[in-house]
């Protein structure tokens, strides 16, 4: 060995040289490639999600000249309680006839009632609680379309052609009609953020599960962020190292690893029939995700408590400071970036949980906007899941379009958590 | 000294939690709570969300649990704490009222309509036309002996051409719900049942050996012919979008919905639309239910208006809303006869009594 030449040396070391430069491009290559595929994965669910989810954000309406007749509304005066007995149908109806007289039929007549949504009437009765003045008076209106009317509209500028489906012959005539003459367009959908959930597509909205997600995880937050917290120090920084906490640190691992749908159970027998807390609230959901996310958030508390130095407790303590002081006025402020994203982390995770919700009557139809911890509510991916569930071929939008709303609070979410500890964040 | 601060936000979470536990357990209840069927749930919403509409109560809240989970809720007991009404995509059964009546409920039936079970596949192939003989024999684990001898064999079959030679040489391959689905249990009772009574020799099993004669009539096999796709019948229909060899079964709703991609195979002679389901003379159709908590009717707001709501014509009757969410309504007189026993609120008894 000791004979070789110096060129014969450099040959050999050149050769090991390109192989191993062409391993490090093959780890790097292939690196590369795991990337694109996830990138690739989540470009093809976003471009799905989006395509089939954006019509939802745009709603076919029309336009009627109605006519607030007292006569046939049957009131005299405008109030609450004349407003909730007038007939605002048979001026819908009205409306819709004046504008094809030649309908005749009864089966010709109730496609064309058809046109509009069954919401129509509700429209009128806002619009004239708003202004009581209309009454007597005559004024154009644009009302939502009926979701099959809105499902024909959408697709036809599809290269299909039109989805006919459940609008007869007649009614595509009619609808086309009214497109020429520019009573029937798509506006934006606000029902689709103002209104809760409701069986007829075109008045199903998102509101009421927005709001129970958000109720939701503040209780979660409310209650799992201090005890979460609380837990952590006293774990890493008071507790003596014995079996007991050997015990309580191996279960706390256990318990992040058990399905949700356990702690669904558990909060069944306990807060609803144990403590006798209302069904479908979000007061019970919350405590239940509470239970779920208090192991994630005090295995992050520790670790970003762990990861203040040594030097900084030695220091303050050097100074004379006692073992509380230590913790709340030098190490909990270094760990509180790694809690903050814990515990961000924690709560998008219970954001998107449905499993232990169903147990506890939060998988449910919803059309009030909950206005309290214990109004009974819904949260958004069970909203997704029931929508996703439902006959009616408009909803299939109105899912992707879930989907979308979800996905944003998701990344809103996460964002802050990068934010914040960008923010926060203290290097040594 | 040192655990001050852990012991002063356990103690203030711990008072936030009773307060806000007290307070809504004072809070009576103002809402009608409903549970129970998937399939019945798009019906009982629908009232729900028009009744709240045309009245001051509050929206009924209604869940979507099964038929199963929802008569477990149901029968739990009486009190706010548990269900009003839950919806069956089935009769109750005789185990099931019982422990209803065991916790002091009594239930009074409320047959609202029905809903067919299609077995459809893509419009791209050509419609299926069955027999409820061809579906068992398809389908079954075990099927009669092919020779003719009165005995049983795993199921031999392979293509829909050697079920019946009528039909065409496709591979059978049927999607359709798991065994957790109330559609499954309808689809398996009238559809499955229904052909497999046709062979003599297995009806006469009825009497002699019940449970022999379900398991014949009611087993599906396990081979891969029949494919458990999930609840989600939509996600079904789009499957036979993507395979036109394949067979679905679903309800009729979504046939209604997927018209454009769908078609529902013939079964006896009968296509599965509206009037024939009504009429009964497509034979798998089944009977969809409420049961009301009686001694609720009194109790929450807004109970017998809603019960009235439910069985008024223009929510139930031939051109009702939900005639136009795909529930096909029963007879009228049966319609009367119903309505009439909802407004006396009578209970139910002995199930074997009743029809």
């Amino acid at each position: 060995m000791t004979d070789l030449s110096q060129a014969q040396v450099r040959e050999r070391i050149e050769q090991s040289l390109a192989r191993r430069h062409r391993k490090e491009k093959l780890f790097r290559g292939l690196g590369i490639a795991s990337i694109a595929f996830g990138v690739l994965a989540v470009l093809v669910l976003f471009t799905d999600i989006i395509s089939k989810g954006s019509g939802a954000f745009v709603q076919t309406a029309v336009q009627l000249e109605v006519t607030y007749d007292a006569a046939e509304l049957g009131i005299d005066t405008v109030d609450e309680e004349s407003l909730t007995w007038a007939n605002f149908t048979g001026v819908v109806r009205e409306a819709l006839r004046e504008r094809f007289p030649d309908v005749s039929g009864r089966s010709e007549k109730r496609e064309l009632y058809s046109l509009v949504s069954t919401g129509a009437p509700f429209t009128l009765r806002d619009r004239l609680a708003a202004n009581p003045e209309l009454l007597g008076k005559t004024e154009k209106v644009w009302f939502a379309a009926d979701d099959d009317v809105d499902t024909f509209y959408k697709s036809l500028d599809d290269s299909a052609g039109g989805f006919r489906g459940r609008t007869s012959e007649r009614m595509a005539g009619w609808v086309e009609q009214l497109a020429e003459s520019g009573e029937l367009k798509k506006r934006f959908n606000t029902t689709f953020f103002t209104n809760g959930d409701s069986r007829e597509p075109e008045q199903a909205g998102i509101r009421a599960a927005l709001v129970g997600s958000l109720l939701t995880l503040l209780v979660t937050l409310a209650l799992s962020f201090p005890i979460g917290v609380a837990a952590a120090i006293y774990l890493e920084e008071f507790a003596p190292r014995n079996r007991w906490t050997d015990l309580i640190e191996v279960n706390i691992n256990n318990l992040a690893a058990v399905p949700s749908i356990v702690f669904g159970l558990l909060g069944l027998a306990i807060f609803i029939n144990f403590f006798e807390l209302p069904r479908s609230a979000p007061l019970v959901g919350g405590l239940v995700l509470t239970l779920m996310t208090l192991p994630t958030i005090i295995i992050s508390s520790r670790a970003a408590l762990k990861s203040v130095p040594p030097s900084i407790r030695e220091a303050a303590m050097g100074m004379g400071a006692s073992r509380m002081q230590v913790v709340l006025h030098h190490v909990l402020p270094l760990a509180m970036p790694g809690m903050l994203t814990g515990a961000i982390i924690g709560m998008a995770q219970a954001l998107g949980e449905t499993a232990p919700l169903l147990m506890i009557g939060m998988v449910a139809f919803i059309v009030d906007v909950p206005g309290g911890v214990t109004d009974p509510a819904t949260v958004l991916p069970v909203q997704i899941f029931l929508w996703a569930d439902s006959p009616e071929r408009a909803f299939v939008e109105k899912t992707s379009a879930a989907i979308m709303v979800l996905l944003s609070v998701l990344i809103v979410m996460n964002a802050s958590a990068v934010w914040l500890r960008k923010k926060l964040e203290r290097r040594w | 000294m040192n655990k001050r601060p852990v012991s002063k936000i356990l103690a203030s979470s711990l008072a936030v939690l009773t307060v806000a536990a007290s307070q809504a357990a004072m809070a009576a209840r103002d809402h009608i709570s409903i549970v129970g069927s998937s399939t019945v749930y798009p019906f009982t919403t629908t009232v729900a969300e028009r009744f709240s509409r045309a009245t001051q109560f509050k929206t009924p809240v209604v869940e979507s649990t099964g038929t199963g989970g929802g008569m477990k809720l149901f029968c739990q007991g009486v009190g706010e704490g548990t269900a009003d009404i839950t919806g069956a995509s089935r009769r109750i059964k005789q185990s099931e009222l019982e422990m209803c009546n065991e916790n002091g409920v009594d239930v009074v039936e409320v047959q609202v309509g029905y809903d067919g079970i299609v077995l459809a596949n893509a419009r791209s192939a050509k419609r299926y036309n069955l027999s409820r003989k061809d579906i068992f024999l398809a389908l079954a684990k075990e099927v009669p002996n092919p020779d003719g001898s009165e005995t049983l064999v795993a199921n031999p079959y392979k293509t829909w051409k050697d079920v019946n030679p009528a039909l065409p040489n496709t591979r059978i391959e049927v999607l359709g719900p798991p065994p957790t689905s109330g559609t499954r249990d309808a689809f398996v009772e009238l559809a499955m049942e229904g052909g497999c009574k046709k062979f003599g020799w297995i009806a006469a099993k009825k009497s002699e050996d019940k449970n022999a004669y379900k398991a014949i009539c009611h087993n599906i096999r396990e081979d891969g012919a029949y494919v458990e796709a999930g609840e989600n019948d939509n996600l079904i229909v789009n499957k036979l979008v993507a395979n036109p060899d394949a067979l679905g079964v679903f309800g009729f709703s979504f046939l209604d919905q997927n018209s454009d991609k769908v078609q529902g195979s013939v079964i006896e002679g009968e296509q599965p639309t509206f009037d024939s389901i009504a009429d009964q003379s497509y034979p798998v159709s089944r009977p969809l239910f409420i049961y009301v908590k009686k001694q609720h009717a009194d109790v929450i707001p807004g109970m017998k208006q809603f019960l009235a709501e439910f069985t008024s014509e223009r929510a139930w009757g031939e051109d009702g809303y939900l005639a136009d969410k795909g529930m096909i309504p029963l007879p009228e007189e049966r319609r009367e006869q119903v309505a009439q026993n909802v407004r006396k609120m009578n209970a139910l008894g002995n199930l074997a009594k009743k029809q």
